[in-house]
């Protein structure tokens, strides 16, 4: 445990430079990681849920996942007008009440980039753009570089990269951490997560291993979805995925964020991942700087259940604007 | 902290010491309505102790009194065993779908009154919410509908094709789990067709006169479940009744030999459910984390006041600083404290007696070299309380390795083959409960066989549920209660 003592990227290369090395050493790697029992894993998770958060621990979780989230649009039918509003509300997300935190990011296609950047300009919102070839990531590294940057060039903050799970589930794991190795190089300054479809990566076991390979690939953040799959964000899957980074810190100095996104919804469950947080990874990640929401929707009902706590009324979704 | 200063008591023990303090979420009394005092159940009424005696029942967490009892003598239990045998004959003469329908019921209004009945026996008993909300009373309704479902069926059950019931069952419960252990004893009891008198625990009482209760709202006839709050005195003249045709216990292991011995050489057919040592045996291909949140099950679930507790954890060298470090860190996270708070993780221990003995036996187990470590939380000034504790550098030598403690204290032990984790687990005059963690199937299943325990769970602990029989060998009893397995006990197949 090198715990307080923080790794450079060239000391965790060489720290892990047997694994990353070879093809053979992250196979090796990886697959000697404890494994993981399902059952075990979703009871702690379902047991974190029931936790319960109110009165003044509810307000500081309201508050706290507002300002985590990376207000999403990510559609065909995604114009300037639509991500110019996407903008303004992840800047002024309650205009009747501006204590409101503001989120922390939106996230776009590339090409809305510019269009985000300038909608945002002056806050200290963040632009995230997804890139390689996302959601599927099917095309060739070339392509996926040249995605990343244009959206940094574009001005965005972050890049939210997805993994090749064909590679991935073939076994063919040097692949993986290759290209998470140069998007980041690509990515330059901005901060790149890597999503890694959990869904479609199917067993906890890969889900662990993805996360350690993302981790040692660069990785600044882990991220869990595209939203794009039938299976997106669960308790279970970001509960591991929390593990992960509290176990490579300990082991590196080395903090990594978290974002769970697709399918969170409510402010309820909300604030049930901001428990898995707190009592998994602890009150470090407790910021938006280490743990985001990818939600699109979430955001209305985490603003009504706000006004509900601070008024004693349910107000409607007519009191919230729709974007 | 600065935080820290500020925050209420609930959220004070937030250990993490973090932004996010967990504000008081308590679950409310009201739902309770607690009379001044409450009589024996004999016969269909609530009646007085013949010599008039009582007792009061306390609130493990505040110490307050919560009610007034009537105390159980030779003579109440007399007249109680009568009334149960007067009924004996036509409960035993209904069809069985008929005293299903009687079962069915009290399960339904079990759950009806779910959340009054969890809120009682945290009262009463000091265990979390979160417990009998989550756990105690879903597995109490549970019961009474798996049996319920056998009442019509008993020609099915293996025992031959009419079975007979027994007659009238004494049955005497502990203060760990009161409802629960009374639903493990009445409902395969009325199922197979006996009558019964049970003395629940002089130290939880009350949930089990609330049961009276429900058996008089579900319209079971008079004399089939009689209860008698008491104390051993009580206990001791129920088993040695002589017109009680079939004795149930479970409790400790002294108290099981003592009756054991009175029991002898009559016909009454007898079941003891005793203590425990129970191992839970770690491999170094164990899933990890999994493992110590299961560890951590095995052990404070309910205080570590549990028979079938995991209270030795046997861990493979090569991950043994890996496992405790983990464990240590995540019971950090435990929050002790208001048993009625729902986030409340580690509530009180029932009675200044049981407290005694767990500080008695850690006490001995610092004495005798072992390494002790406990969560840092803040006890409460009233109440009876321990903090969740663990003990390293134990050997098989040590008190706290061979005695059962019953709380929540972890006595950690490595080993370095598998059949040296063999030879430790079963190296103890108990056997009722192991766990293995292993991801190896086959060693899973390889160890399970060796193991000299009834209860055997491979990458879990602690899970119960009533289909499943449950008991012990060797000093843990014999016997098993839940499953097809469990109406044997209630059931003439001689």
């Amino acid at each position: 445990m090198l715990t307080g003592v923080s790794m450079s990227r060239k000391e965790l290369k060489s720290e892990f430079g047997d694994v990353t090395a070879t093809e053979t050493g992250l196979r090796r790697f990886l697959h000697g990681l404890p494994g993981v029992d399902p059952v075990g894993l979703e009871t702690r998770a379902a047991a974190l849920g029931t936790r319960s958060i109110k009165t003044t621990a509810k307000a500081y979780a309201l508050d706290l996942a507002i300002s985590m989230i990376d207000l999403t649009t990510l559609e065909g039918s995604d114009t300037a007008g639509k991500v110019r509003a996407l903008g303004a509300k992840a800047v002024l997300p309650d205009p009747s009440d501006r204590s409101t935190p503001q989120t922390a990011a939106v996230c776009v296609y590339p090409d809305m980039v510019a269009t985000a950047k300038a909608a945002v300009a002056g806050s200290p919102v963040k632009v995230a753009s997804v890139a390689t070839g996302f959601p599927a990531g099917r095309v060739t590294l070339d392509v996926k570089l040249a995605d990343t940057r244009e959206a940094v060039a574009a001005g965005a903050d972050e890049i939210d990269m997805v993994i090749d799970r064909g590679a991935f589930l073939a076994g063919n794991y040097g692949k993986v951490h290759e290209e998470i190795t140069a998007v980041k190089e690509a990515a330059g300054d901005a901060r790149l997560k890597v999503i890694f479809e959990t869904g479609e990566l199917s067993t906890y076991d890969n889900i662990r291993r993805a996360s350690w390979l993302s981790m040692l690939a660069g990785a600044d953040f882990i991220k869990t979805s595209t939203g794009k799959v039938g299976v997106n964000a669960t308790p279970a899957n970001t509960l591991l995925m929390l593990q992960a980074v509290r176990d490579f810190r300990d082991r590196t100095g080395v903090q990594i964020g978290v974002k769970p996104a697709g399918g969170i919804r409510t402010a309820k469950d909300a604030v049930k991942f901001l428990v898995l947080v707190n009592e998994t990874a602890g009150p470090d990640w407790l910021d938006s700087h280490w743990f985001r929401f990818g939600a699109s929707s979430l955001l209305g009902d985490l603003l009504m259940q706000r006004q509900k706590l601070r008024t004693g009324r349910y107000s409607g979704p007519d009191y919230v604007t729709v974007d | 902290m600065a935080e820290m200063s500020e925050t209420t008591s609930g959220a004070a023990k937030d250990a993490f010491g973090g932004p996010f303090l967990y504000a008081p979420a308590p679950e409310s009394r009201a739902v309770v309505d607690l009379a001044p005092s409450y009589g024996l159940f004999i016969d269909g009424e609530f009646t007085e102790a013949a010599d008039g005696q009582v007792f009061k029942t306390l609130s493990p967490s505040t110490e307050e009194v919560l009610s007034e009892v009537a105390r159980a003598g030779a003579e109440d239990v007399d007249r109680a065993v009568k009334a149960a045998r007067r009924a004996f004959g036509p409960w035993s003469a209904l069809p069985g779908a008929e005293r299903a329908k009687y079962l069915f019921r009290i399960a339904r209004i079990i759950q009806e009154r779910s959340r009054e009945l969890a809120v009682l026996e945290t009262l009463d008993n000091g265990k979390p919410i979160k417990e009998t909300r989550d756990s105690d009373l879903p597995l109490v309704a549970a019961h009474f509908f798996y049996y319920a479902g056998w009442a019509d069926k008993l020609a099915h059950a293996g025992f031959g094709p009419d079975p007979r019931p027994l007659g009238v069952a004494a049955q005497v419960i502990p203060w760990n789990f009161p409802l629960l252990m009374l639903a493990w004893k009445i409902a395969p009891a009325l199922a197979a067709g006996n009558t019964v008198v049970l003395k629940p625990a002089e130290t939880t009482p009350l949930s089990a006169l609330f049961f009276a209760d429900i058996c008089r709202s579900a319209g079971l006839p008079k004399g089939v479940v009689n209860i008698l709050p008491g104390y051993g005195d009580a206990g001791a003249a129920l088993t040695a009744h002589p017109d009680v045709d079939k004795v149930a216990f479970t409790g400790s292991t002294a108290v099981g030999k003592e009756i054991a011995r009175t029991v002898a050489g009559t016909r009454k057919k007898l079941t003891l459910e005793l203590g425990g040592k129970g191992a839970n045996i770690v491999f170094d291909d164990a899933p990890l984390d999994q493992a110590v949140e299961g560890i951590v099950s095995g052990i404070f679930f309910n205080q570590g006041q549990v028979c079938c507790a995991g209270s030795r954890l046997l861990v493979q060298e090569s991950v043994a600083e890996e496992v405790v470090d983990a464990l240590k860190r995540r019971l950090t996270t435990l929050r002790l404290g208001d048993p009625l708070d729902k986030n409340t993780d580690i509530g009180a221990i029932n009675s200044a007696e049981q407290l005694a003995r767990i500080t008695e036996l850690t006490d001995a187990g610092e004495a005798e070299g072992a390494e002790r470590w406990s969560a840092p939380c803040e006890l409460p000034s009233t109440g009876h309380w321990f903090a969740p504790t663990v003990f390293t550098q134990v050997t098989q030598a040590h008190r706290i390795a061979r005695e059962e403690i019953f709380g929540p204290v972890l006595s950690v032990l490595t080993f370095r083959t598998p059949a040296e984790a063999v030879a430790k687990a079963n190296n103890t005059p108990y056997g009722l409960s192991a766990g293995i963690w292993s991801e190896k199937g086959s060693r899973i299943l390889a160890v399970a066989e060796k193991l000299r325990a009834g209860v055997v769970w491979a990458n879990s602990f602690n899970k119960f549920d009533p289909t499943s029989p449950f008991g012990g060998y060797k000093e843990s009893g014999h016997g098993r209660e839940g499953g097809r397995h469990g109406l044997e006990a209630y059931l003439d197949v001689r």
